[in-house]
C-alpha cells in the first residue's frame, strides 16, 4: 500500500530513484575494487564531485517541496544548507585538536590567531558528533520555524517572502563575513583532518560521505513522496492554487507552511552537512543570495512540482556548470542567467515537462496539456 | 444603537473563546444563530458597510440583496473573519465572538462560505476537493498521518449524491462545467457541516436548468442549516426566498418577504435610481 | 589697556622677550605696509633677501638663528617659502655652485630658492640638505605664524591660527595673537585667535588667568580643545578651575552630541536618497505594474557606466559631465529597459515569481557583460571640481558637496516623477492600466504600449540613480547588487504603489541605518534593519502607506 503510493505511483520518481541506488552500488565498487588503470575505474575525485551533486540534488529537493507543492518561492534556502554545514565545519574543526598550525588543543587556529583565550559558548559541544547532528538539524529548523513563523502569519507571500528570504541570507553573509562572530570570518572553516576518527581525505571515507549523500537523499526523496501523496499534501497543493478557499475550509494556512518550510530548512541543512566534509570548506559565500537564486534555477530546469525533477535539475544544471566552466572559466554567468530567462519563456515546466510532453505528442494524444500547464499559471494569483 | 435588537445574554460575553471549535455548544436559544450589530467597515474613507445590523435565524434561507457596492461582499468579509470591520460586533450563538477569531476557526466552527467566482482546486479531483473539505482534525500532523475514516468516506458519497457529481467523481475539478463547479463548491460547504451557509451569487453564469436545479439545492439545504444567499438575479430570488433583507450603502434598506420589500418605496427609489 | 594687563600675566618675561617684542610690532607695521613697501623697494629687498638665502644656507648654525630673524623681518614674498623649506629640509645647497640653493618640491624636481623659478636640465652637483635643529624649529615656527599671520588673506590667516592650535603655542605667539586680535577683521579668525590664546593661557601658573582661559574655551567646538580641558579636570590643582573645565566640557559634549545628530540626519538622508533614487525606479515597475525587476540594480550599474565612458570620450570636459551623463543613462537604461520589457517581460505579466526568476537571469547576463566589456575591476569615475569638497558649517559639522547634491537630486527626481505620473497623459494611462487593465483597453489604452514606457521610464530612472552613485563609489559589475535589497527593502517598508511611501521609506531606513551603525557597527545595523523591518510586517504586512479599498483586499 505504501510502496504502491510513495514508488510505483510515480513512474518519474521510480527511475530516478533506481538510478541512484545503482549508482551508490557502482560507484563504490568501481572506484575501490577496479584498479586505477581500467577504463571502468571512476576516479577519488569524480566520486567527490558526485558526492557533491546528491548534496545539490538534496538541497534542490528541499527547495522543490515548498517551492513546487506550496507555491512558497524561497531565495534564502542556501542559508539553511550553509548553516547545516557551519555545524558540520565546526565539528570537523573541533576534531582538529591540537593539530593545527598554532597547536591549540582548544581553540581552533583562526581563534588563535584572533588572541581569543576560551572557546565562545556556541562552540561548546560541537566535539561530540551525536551534539552535531542535532545541531545540524536544529539550527536551520529552528531558524526557519521562527522566520516562518513571523512571515507566514502576516501573510507574507510571493514575491514578498521571496525577496525577505533573500534579505535573509544576504544579511547572514554579511555577519558570517565578520570576524567577531567567532566562525572565521573570511576564510570560513577548513582544513579539516578527520571525522568520527577517518581521515578526511581517505578514499574510503570519501566513499563513505558518498554513500551517506546517496542514501539521505534517496530517504529524504521517499519522505518527501511521503508527505505529498498524504492528506496534508493535498492541502498543501490547494494552498498553492487557492490559498483563501482553503483558509474557508476551515484549515490553518499558516501552520501547513511553517511545517513544510521547517521541514524543507532540516534537509537543506543535512544537504550542507554533507557536503562540507566532501568539499573541505565552509566560507560565508555559501551565504551569498546567488548560490540561492542559483538553486532555484535547478529545480525550475528540471521540473518544479515532480521532486524527482529537482534532482535531475540539480545534476544536469551542475554537470553543465563542471564542463562549462573548464571551457571559460569567467564566463558561467552568460549560461546560468540565460537558463533562467530560457526556463521561465519556453519551459515553464522544466526538462522533466519536456520529456512528458514529448511522450505524448508521439502518442499524439494532447489532450492533457491543459492539465500539465495548470499548477503554473496559478501560481502568479 | 438599533432600537429594534434581538435579546442576547450580554453577560457571557466576557468568556474566552479561544478554542478552534470553540468548546462549548452553540446556543441559538434565543432564536438567531448570527448576530451582526452596528457594524462599520471604512476602506480609504469609503464607508463599505455603515451601522449594518442584521439576524438570521437558525435553519433560515435568507436572501440578501442590494445594488453593487451595497456592501453584500464586505458583509460576508466580516462574517467569516476576512476582513475586521472599524466598529460593530458579530456573534455566533449566543457567546462565540466571531471578531475575535480567525477564518480557519470561523469555518471549523460551523459558518461556510461560497465565493462568487467558484474557487474549486482545478488540480484535483471532484472527491479530493471534497475529502479537502471534510470536517474533521485539520491540523498538519493529523492529515499527514491519517486518511479519511469510514463515516467520513460515507459523507463524501452522500454528499456528492446531494450536489448531482457521482459520476464525475475521479475527474479534474478543473475539468467541470461552470455550474458542477459551483455546485462542487457547494458540496464542500456542506463537507464542512456547517450550521451556516453563505452563499455568494450562486447562479450567477448558469443556464436555466442550472438555475433551477440549485434553487432546489439551496431550498432543500434550508431547514438543516441556516442558509444566506446574495444574489443579483432576482427571479431566482424570488424563486427561494422566504424573507429578503435589501442592502443599500452599507447598511439595510429594508427587510421582509419579497412582495413586501418589492412595494416598498424606498427599494424602489433606489432601483429606479440606479 | 586689557591687552596689557593680559599680558603682564604672560610667564617667561625676559630679554630675549623684550626683543623679540619689538621684532613683532615691527612685522605687524610690515605688515600693513606691505602691500606698498614690497613694490617700492623691490630691487633692493631682493639683493638682501639674497644674500641672507645664501647666508642661511653655507653659514654656522649658531648664525642661522640670526638670519632666519632677518629673513623674516624682511618679509620678502619668498620668506615664508624658504621657511617652510627649510623646515622641511628641502632647503639644499649646491655644493661648489657659488650661490645656487635650492628647493626640492618633491622627489629630484627643483626650484632656485631666490626666485621660485623651475630648475630644469641643470647640472646640481652634490646637493646638501641644509641642517637644522629643535630650536631652530621652534623659531621658524614662530616666525612662519607671525608672517603668516599678517598675510592679507583671511584664508592663509586662519590657517596660520588654526595650525597654532594644532601645533600648541607659546607665550610669543600668545602674544603675538593678542596684538593682531585688535585689527583682525574676520569674525572666524577672531574666533580661533582667542581659542588660540586660551589654550595657551589655560597652561599658566596663575589659576585666575586659567580660569578666565577655560571660561572662553566654553562651547568651542575645535577638537584641540578638549584634551587639554580633560586633562585639566583631574590634574588641576585648583577645584575651581577644574569644576569650571568639566562644566566647559559639558558645554562642549552637549553641542556636540547635537552637532553629532544633525551629522548623522545628513548622512541618514544622505543615505537615504541613494536609496531614494534606487528604489522609485523599482517602486513604478513594481508598484504600478506589478513586475519584479531584479536587473533594476544592473541597470543602475549601465548609468555609472555610462557616465564613466562619458567622462572618457571627453577628458576635458569633467566639469559638464555629469549634465551629459543623466539623459545619456536616463535613455541608455530606459532603452535596455524597453527592450528587457519587450524580450522577456511582456509574456510574463501576472506570473510576478516568473518574472522574478527571469530578470534576475537577465541581471546576470548583464553583470557578466559589464565584466567582459569594462573588466572585472572598478572604474573610478572623478568628480567635478563643483561636486568635490566640503561645505564647512562649524569645525564640528561639515557637509560633502557631492552628498549634498545627490540628497537634493534625488528629491528633485522624486517630485519630477510625481508630477510626470500625476499632470502628464502618459501618468494618467500608467495609472489607468495599473488599476484595471482590461478597462484600460477598452477606452483605447494601448496596454502593452503603455506597459514598455513605464518600464522604460523605471528603467531610466535606474540609470540615473547609477549616475548618481558613481559620484559616491567606484564602478564596477557589482555596484547594483549592493543596492538592490536595500532597495527592495524600502519597497516593502514604504508600501507598493504608493511614492510618497518610497519617500518615507527611504529617507526612514537611511536614518534608522546611520542612527544604528555607531553602536552596532555596518553589518549588524543591516542585520537588525532587517529583524526590524520582518517586525514591522507583522504589523503592517502592506508598508507604511498601504493601498486600501476592496482591491486591496484580495
Amino acid at each position: 500500500m505504501l510502496t504502491q503510493r510513495l514508488l510505483t505511483s510515480d513512474k518519474g520518481g521510480m527511475i530516478v530513484l533506481a538510478i541512484l541506488a545503482l549508482t551508490c552500488i557502482l560507484v563504490p565498487i568501481l572506484n575501490l575494487a577496479v584498479p586505477e588503470s581500467s577504463p571502468f575505474h571512476v576516479s577519488t575525485f569524480t566520486v567527490t564531485l558526485l558526492g557533491k551533486f546528491l548534496c545539490y540534488a538534496l538541497l534542490a529537493l528541499a527547495l522543490d517541496l515548498i517551492w513546487g507543492y506550496a507555491g512558497i518561492l524561497s531565495l534564502g534556502h542556501g542559508a539553511f544548507f550553509a548553516l547545516g554545514g557551519y555545524a558540520m565545519g565546526m565539528y570537523l574543526m573541533r576534531q582538529i585538536g591540537d593539530r593545527g598550525k598554532y597547536g591549540d588543543p582548544l581553540l581552533p587556529d583562526f581563534m588563535v590567531f584572533l588572541n581569543w583565550k576560551d572557546l565562545p559558548w556556541y562552540w561548546q559541544g560541537f566535539d561530540m558528533f551525536w551534539f552535531t547532528a542535532i545541531m545540524i538539524v536544529l539550527i536551520p529548523g529552528i531558524l526557519a520555524w521562527v522566520f516562518g513563523w513571523l512571515a507566514f502569519r502576516s501573510r507574507v507571500t510571493g514575491v514578498y517572502f521571496a525577496i525577505i528570504t533573500q534579505a535573509l541570507t544576504y544579511a547572514l553573509m554579511l555577519a558570517f563575513f565578520r570576524n567577531e562572530m567567532g566562525f572565521g570570518g573570511n576564510n570560513g572553516l577548513t582544513d579539516f583532518k578527520d571525522i568520527l576518527g577517518f581521515s578526511i581525505t581517505a578514499d574510503s571515507t570519501r566513499i563513505g560521505l558518498f554513500l551517506a549523500s546517496g542514501i539521505a537523499l534517496m530517504l529524504a526523496y521517499l519522505a518527501c513522496r511521503y508527505i505529498v501523496t498524504s492528506r496534508a499534501g493535498r492541502v498543501i497543493v490547494s494552498i498553492r492554487d487557492a490559498e483563501t478557499r482553503t483558509r474557508f475550509s476551515g484549515y490553518k494556512v499558516e501552520s501547513y507552511k511553517l511545517w513544510l518550510f521547517v521541514f524543507s530548512a532540516v534537509l537543506a541543512g543535512i544537504a550542507g552537512a554533507l557536503y562540507v566534509p566532501q568539499v573541505g570548506i565552509i566560507n560565508p559565500g555559501e551565504f551569498s543570495p546567488l548560490n540561492s537564486i542559483e538553486l532555484v534555477v535547478w529545480v525550475a530546469t528540471g521540473g518544479r512540482g515532480t521532486l524527482y525533477g529537482a534532482i535531475v535539475g540539480a545534476f544536469s544544471v551542475n554537470y553543465g556548470k563542471t564542463v562549462f566552466t573548464s571551457f571559460y572559466p569567467e564566463a558561467w554567468l552568460f549560461p546560468l542567467g540565460l537558463l533562467f530567462v530560457l526556463v521561465t519563456l519556453v519551459l515553464p515546466q522544466g526538462l522533466v515537462g519536456l520529456l512528458g510532453k514529448i511522450k505524448k505528442n508521439r502518442a499524439g494524444d494532447n489532450s492533457d496539456k491543459q492539465t500539465t500547464d495548470k499548477a503554473d499559471t496559478k501560481e502568479g494569483a | 444603537m438599533n432600537p429594534i435588537k434581538h435579546a442576547r445574554n450580554w453577560g457571557s460575553r466576557a468568556l474566552p473563546k479561544k478554542d478552534p471549535n470553540f468548546g462549548h455548544p452553540l446556543d441559538t436559544s434565543h432564536g438567531p444563530i448570527l448576530y451582526v450589530e452596528d457594524v462599520s467597515v471604512s476602506f480609504d474613507g469609503f464607508k463599505a458597510l455603515n451601522n449594518l445590523n442584521l439576524y438570521i435565524d437558525e435553519g433560515e434561507l435568507r436572501c440578501i440583496i442590494g445594488p453593487n457596492g451595497a456592501g453584500k461582499t464586505t458583509m460576508m468579509d466580516v462574517i467569516t473573519g476576512k476582513t475586521k470591520p472599524d466598529a460593530g460586533s458579530v456573534y455566533f450563538g449566543q457567546q462565540i465572538n466571531l471578531l475575535e477569531l480567525s477564518e480557519h476557526q470561523i469555518a471549523r466552527g460551523g459558518i461556510g462560505r461560497k465565493f462568487q467566482k467558484p474557487t474549486v482546486y482545478e488540480a484535483l479531483s471532484v472527491y479530493e476537493n471534497l475529502e479537502l473539505a471534510t470536517a474533521g482534525d485539520k491540523r498538519f500532523w493529523s492529515t499527514l498521518t491519517r486518511g479519511l475514516n469510514g463515516e467520513q468516506k460515507d459523507r463524501i458519497s452522500e454528499v456528492m449524491e446531494t450536489i448531482g457529481l457521482t459520476d464525475s467523481v475521479r475527474n479534474d475539478a478543473g475539468n467541470l462545467s461552470h455550474g458542477q463547479k459551483q455546485w462542487l463548491e457547494i458540496g464542500m460547504l456542506l463537507m464542512q457541516s456547517p450550521r451556516v451557509l453563505l452563499v455568494d451569487e450562486p447562479v450567477a453564469g448558469m443556464t436555466g436548468e442550472e438555475t433551477e436545479r440549485t434553487a432546489e439545492l439551496l431550498t432543500s439545504l434550508a431547514g438543516k442549516h441556516s442558509v444566506i444567499v446574495v444574489e443579483h438575479d432576482m427571479a431566482f430570488v424570488r424563486s427561494i426566498a422566504r424573507e429578503v433583507t435589501v442592502l443599500h450603502q452599507g447598511s439595510v434598506l429594508a427587510e421582509g418577504t419579497m412582495d413586501k420589500v418589492q412595494n416598498d418605496p424606498k427599494v424602489i427609489e433606489v432601483y429606479l435610481g440606479e | 589697556m586689557t591687552v596689557m594687563t593680559t599680558m603682564e600675566r604672560f610667564k617667561k618675561v625676559g630679554p630675549t622677550m623684550v626683543y623679540r617684542e619689538c621684532l613683532k610690532v615691527l612685522l605687524v607695521l610690515l605688515a600693513t605696509l606691505l602691500p606698498l613697501a614690497s613694490h617700492a623697494q623691490a630691487s633692493e629687498t631682493d639683493t638682501e633677501f639674497y644674500a641672507l638665502v645664501d647666508q642661511v644656507a653655507s653659514g654656522s648654525l649658531s648664525k642661522r638663528i640670526k638670519t632666519v630673524d632677518a629673513i623674516a623681518e624682511l618679509n620678502h614674498t619668498r620668506s615664508a617659502a624658504i621657511l617652510e623649506a627649510l623646515q622641511e629640509g628641502a632647503l639644499k645647497n649646491a655644493r661648489g655652485k657659488e650661490g645656487l640653493v635650492v628647493i626640492e618640491i618633491a622627489n629630484d624636481q627643483y626650484v632656485d630658492a631666490k626666485t621660485g623659478e623651475p630648475i630644469i636640465d641643470k647640472d646640481l652637483g652634490r646637493l646638501k640638505r641644509v641642517p637644522i635643529h629643535n630650536k631652530l624649529r621652534g623659531q621658524i615656527r614662530t616666525l612662519l605664524a607671525q608672517i603668516n599671520l599678517s598675510s592679507a588673506d583671511e584664508e592663509i590667516r586662519l590657517s596660520a591660527v588654526t595650525r597654532l592650535i594644532t601645533d600648541g603655542g607659546d607665550a610669543d605667539t600668545a602674544e603675538l595673537l593678542q596684538s593682531l586680535k585688535a585689527n583682525e577683521t574676520s569674525a572666524a579668525v577672531v574666533e580661533a585667535m582667542n581659542t588660540a590664546i586660551a589654550l595657551y593661557r589655560i597652561e599658566s601658573d596663575d589659576a585666575t588667568v586659567r580660569l578666565y582661559a577655560v571660561k572662553q574655551l566654553r562651547g568651542s567646538l575645535i577638537p584641540e580643545v578638549r584634551g587639554p580641558l580633560k586633562a585639566l579636570v583631574t590634574n588641576d590643582p585648583d577645584k575651581a578651575v577644574r569644576i569650571e573645565a568639566e562644566r566647559a566640557i559639558d558645554s562642549i559634549e552637549g553641542k556636540l552630541k547635537m552637532f553629532r545628530f544633525g551629522e548623522n540626519v545628513f548622512f541618514g538622508l544622505s543615505l537615504g536618497s541613494v536609496f531614494l533614487l534606487s528604489a522609485i525606479g523599482l517602486a513604478i515597475t513594481f508598484g504600478v505594474m506589478g513586475v519584479i525587476n531584479m536587473a533594476h540594480g544592473e541597470l543602475m550599474m549601465i548609468g555609472a557606466y555610462t557616465t564613466w565612458v562619458i567622462q572618457q570620450a571627453f577628458p576635458n570636459q569633467i566639469e559638464y559631465s555629469l549634465f551629459m551623463a543623466i539623459p545619456a543613462a536616463f535613455v541608455v537604461a530606459g532603452l535596455v529597459g524597453i527592450a528587457i520589457e519587450r524580450g522577456v517581460i511582456q509574456f510574463l505579466y501576472g506570473r510576478p515569481l516568473e518574472t522574478l526568476l527571469a530578470t534576475f537571469g537577465i541581471s546576470l547576463i548583464l553583470q557578466q557583460a559589464a565584466r567582459s566589456i569594462f573588466s572585472p575591476l572598478n572604474r573610478a569615475v572623478s568628480l567635478p571640481e563643483w561636486m568635490s569638497g566640503s561645505l564647512q558649517i562649524n569645525p564640528a559639522l561639515s557637509i560633502t558637496f557631492n552628498r549634498l547634491y545627490i540628497l537634493l537630486f534625488g528629491l528633485m527626481v522624486f517630485f519630477a516623477l510625481m508630477a510626470i505620473l500625476k499632470k502628464t497623459s502618459l501618468g494618467l494611462k500608467v495609472r489607468a492600466v495599473s488599476q484595471n487593465r482590461p478597462m484600460a483597453r477598452a477606452v483605447g489604452v494601448r496596454a502593452s504600449w503603455v506597459d514598455a514606457l513605464t518600464f522604460g521610464l523605471g528603467s531610466g530612472i535606474a540609470g540615473i540613480a547609477g549616475v548618481a552613485l558613481s559620484q559616491l563609489t567606484n564602478v564596477g559589475p557589482n555596484l547594483g547588487q549592493a543596492y538592490i535589497i536595500d532597495s527592495f527593502m524600502v519597497v516593502v517598508f514604504g508600501g507598493v504603489g504608493n511614492l510618497w511611501g518610497t519617500l518615507v521609506g527611504a529617507m526612514g531606513l537611511g536614518i534608522v541605518n546611520k542612527f544604528l551603525e555607531p553602536y552596532a557597527g555596518a553589518v549588524l545595523a543591516k542585520v537588525l534593519i532587517l529583524v526590524m523591518l520582518i517586525l514591522f510586517i507583522q504589523k503592517k504586512p502592506k508598508g507604511l502607506f498601504p493601498q486600501k479599498g476592496r482591491a486591496a483586499a484580495d
